[in-house]
């Protein structure tokens, strides 16, 4: 029960007041950024990650900082529910399947409820997650501490291989992108030699890309252009939200029970894999209409296939920190965002974290718990005003998040040239989202290049060039051998698939 | 389904899939050549410093003649836009300002290339009354500025402006 002390300890610097003044501040931020088009959570936390820079330097100071940060994250996941059910609008890829069932809820003149049951859904799914990370974090941080380089750079290679196996898109795609991540990484000094690495004599590129404007220019600048060609209006539906409607729904949840239990281990289980809340919340879904004795009424307005989907999402998105903070693999864009924060904070994320910084580890975690009751009750009392921000033209918003991007990316190195690699950044993504190419590995690839670049080389000094290593234990030999079984995944399936239909 | 609507295409899938690809191989190439140039071999003392970008840039390579070939298999079907010339001008419209916005920005500074990139954008594409605009563009200026220069002490690039009102 050590953990319970520990995190009483945490419960006491996340009740601090200003840490609780910076977690309401967090996550109605948050809330705002996933409304708005074009800030998602992962640039939403990009941009505003170079405001932390000072306040990190204080003691304490980083606990206050990830506090801030994670409760933007929090906020930008609650933020989702409310585009796609008032304008079936899906603010992130995982709240796709909420519009689902959600819309056609607004539509009948219920959003209210579709509102208040994705709210308290999602806050159930994101407790459950952290329950989880409560317990299960210590004990997976304990046994990475005998991990080794070939061990890490075995882990680094599962998270990436992760990626080509599970996502949608075709795996040369996701491959090409994540290399160009990789690519991107190691540009600049070699950490290791010191020597200067595709930079061709700029004296730009010494210090190599960042990826913070990275981010800031693939998911904001990229999605205000493709926001741009769906037209400049967004038509959506009123909620009308009060007491009564909130504790009407909440007397009706308590029947789907079985369905958040399902949906909460669907989201927690895919969440520590990369990329997971997106496939956790249409996994879900299909499950709970599978199931559910009302399935093939779900699409017309079910409350259930609100709930199913909006728990794993965020049973996803607040379990993607566990492998972040265990293990310095993050499993979402904006885990590794976070993640990035912390480096630049001067923390090293990965096992030691939980020996070395137990004051900031718990407060994180203890945080996550009184994040998302904030965040539960913001979005609740105050929906309406979210909802109209969604209604300011987009001729008035685009260009103030421009510029918002655009202080952001500067603020990173005060660098006018880090602006113009954001616009570069920003048709890159343009282009790679309309042609599928995966963002998300590209941004973990160039946050974890250094790292996984130095993990191999480390393991190869130890064996002297021999790829052997990598199946040198079992633990290495059996994360390496998982990792090219989901490398693999696509070939196998699809020859399933094939032996299927002979 | 775009054509059956008369909407003219700016670019087919096809050809920016192929650019796509073209441009992966590029990366890939450029990679590969700057890590031969440093050593991607075993060194005296270890890897050299170009021993793990030179297999990136490998697989880049090989992703990119992949993702060209499957381009080209599948452009036979493929008939679809990429963009719209609607679109596609719709795009420029943002995308030229934000340029010139930022090659503002030196000269002129922050707040002010902000306040006029803002102005323009909503006069232009939304036709708002100027009353709204200048309230809009200016308001957001000084918010920004009490923000980052008051409040977190974050200086942000000034220009002539800051300098005739005396904020630097």
């Amino acid at each position: 029960m050590e953990e319970i002390q520990s995190l009483m300890q945490g419960f006491a610097i996340a009740l601090s007041p200003k840490n609780v003044l910076l977690m309401f501040a967090g996550v109605i931020l948050g809330v705002i950024i996933g409304v708005l088009p074009g800030l998602g959570g992962a640039n939403g936390v990009a941009i505003l990650l170079p405001l932390t820079f000072s306040m990190a330097q204080s003691p304490g100071g980083t606990t206050s900082a990830i506090i801030l940060l994670s409760c933007i994250y929090w906020g930008a996941l609650f933020g989702g529910a409310i585009t796609s059910i008032l304008f079936n609008i899906p603010g992130e890829p995982w709240s796709v399947a909420t519009t689902f069932d959600g819309y056609p809820l607004a539509q009948k003149g219920r959003a209210g409820e579709a509102l208040t049951a994705a709210f308290t859904s999602s806050f159930i799914g994101a407790l459950v997650a952290v329950i989880m990370i409560t317990f299960l974090s210590p004990v997976i941080a304990r046994f990475a501490l005998e991990f080794g380089p070939p061990e890490f750079f075995a882990v680094y290679l599962l998270t990436f291989c992760a990626f080509v196996g599970m996502s949608k898109e075709p795996p040369f795609k996701t491959i090409a992108a994540m290399m160009l991540g990789f690519a991107l990484a190691a540009v600049g000094t070699d950490p290791v030699t010191g020597t200067l690495r595709l930079t061709f004599g700029q004296t730009h590129l010494l210090s190599g890309f960042d990826f913070l404007v990275a981010v800031i220019g693939l998911f904001g600048i990229g999605e205000i252009l493709l926001t741009l060609e769906e037209g400049l209006e967004f038509r959506g539906t009123k909620a009308k939200m009060n007491m009564r409607v909130v504790l009407d729904t909440w007397k009706e949840l308590p029947r789907y029970w079985l369905t958040s239990i399902r949906s909460s281990a669907v989201g927690c289980f895919m969440g520590i894999v990369p990329g997971g809340a997106t496939p956790a919340s249409f996994m879900s879904y299909g499950v709970a209409r599978r199931f559910s004795k009302d399935g093939d009424r779900f699409g017309t307005g079910m409350v259930e296939g609100v709930v199913a989907p909006e728990t794993a999402a965020h049973a996803a998105g607040t379990s993607a920190l566990l492998p972040m903070l265990t293990l310095g693999v993050p499993g979402s864009p904006t885990a590794a965002v976070l993640l990035g924060g912390l480096l630049i904070w001067g923390l090293q994320p990965g096992p030691l974290l939980f020996v070395e910084q137990k004051d900031f580890v718990w407060g994180l975690i203890a945080s996550m718990y009184l994040g998302n009751i904030a965040g539960l009750i913001v979005v609740l009392t105050c929906v309406p005003l979210f909802a109209a921000i969604l209604r300011i033209p987009f001729a008035v918003v685009a260009p103030v998040i421009m510029v918002i991007c655009a202080i952001g990316a500067y603020t990173v190195h005060n660098s006018i040239f880090d602006v113009w690699m954001m616009i570069v950044f920003g048709v890159i993504g343009y282009v790679f989202k309309k042609l599928n190419y995966p963002l998300a590995p590209l941004v973990l690839a160039i946050v974890l290049g250094d790292r996984a670049e130095a993990s191999f080389r480390q393991a190869m000094l130890v064996s002297q060039g021999e790829m052997s290593i990598f199946f040198s234990t079992p633990l290495v030999g059996g994360l390496t051998g998982l990792a090219l079984f989901l490398l693999l995944w696509p070939v196998v399936s699809a020859g399933l698939a094939r032996m299927k239909r002979a | 389904m775009t054509e059956e609507t008369g909407a003219k295409a700016a670019i087919k899938t096809r050809t920016m899939e192929i650019a796509a690809a073209v441009f992966i191989l590029i990366c890939g190439a450029i990679v590969i050549y700057d890590s031969a140039r440093l050593g991607a071999k075993w060194g005296e003392d270890g890897p050299e410093a170009g021993y793990f970008p030179f297999y990136i840039g490998a697989i880049l390579c090989i992703a990119g003649v992949v993702n060209m070939v499957t381009a080209f298999v599948a452009a036979r079907r493929d008939d679809s836009n990429f963009v719209e010339l609607r679109a596609l001008k719709l795009v420029f419209s943002v995308l030229i300002p934000t340029a010139v916005y930022t090659a503002l920005i030196s000269p002129l500074g922050l707040y002010l290339a902000s306040t006029i990139f803002i102005a323009f954008f909503m006069r232009w594409l939304g036709k708002y009354e100027w009353w709204l605009v200048a309230l809009v563009s200016i308001g957001n200026s000084v918010v920004f500025f009490v923000i980052f220069e008051v409040w977190f002490k974050i200086p942000l690039p000034k220009g002539p402006l800051e300098a005739a009102l005396g904020l630097n």
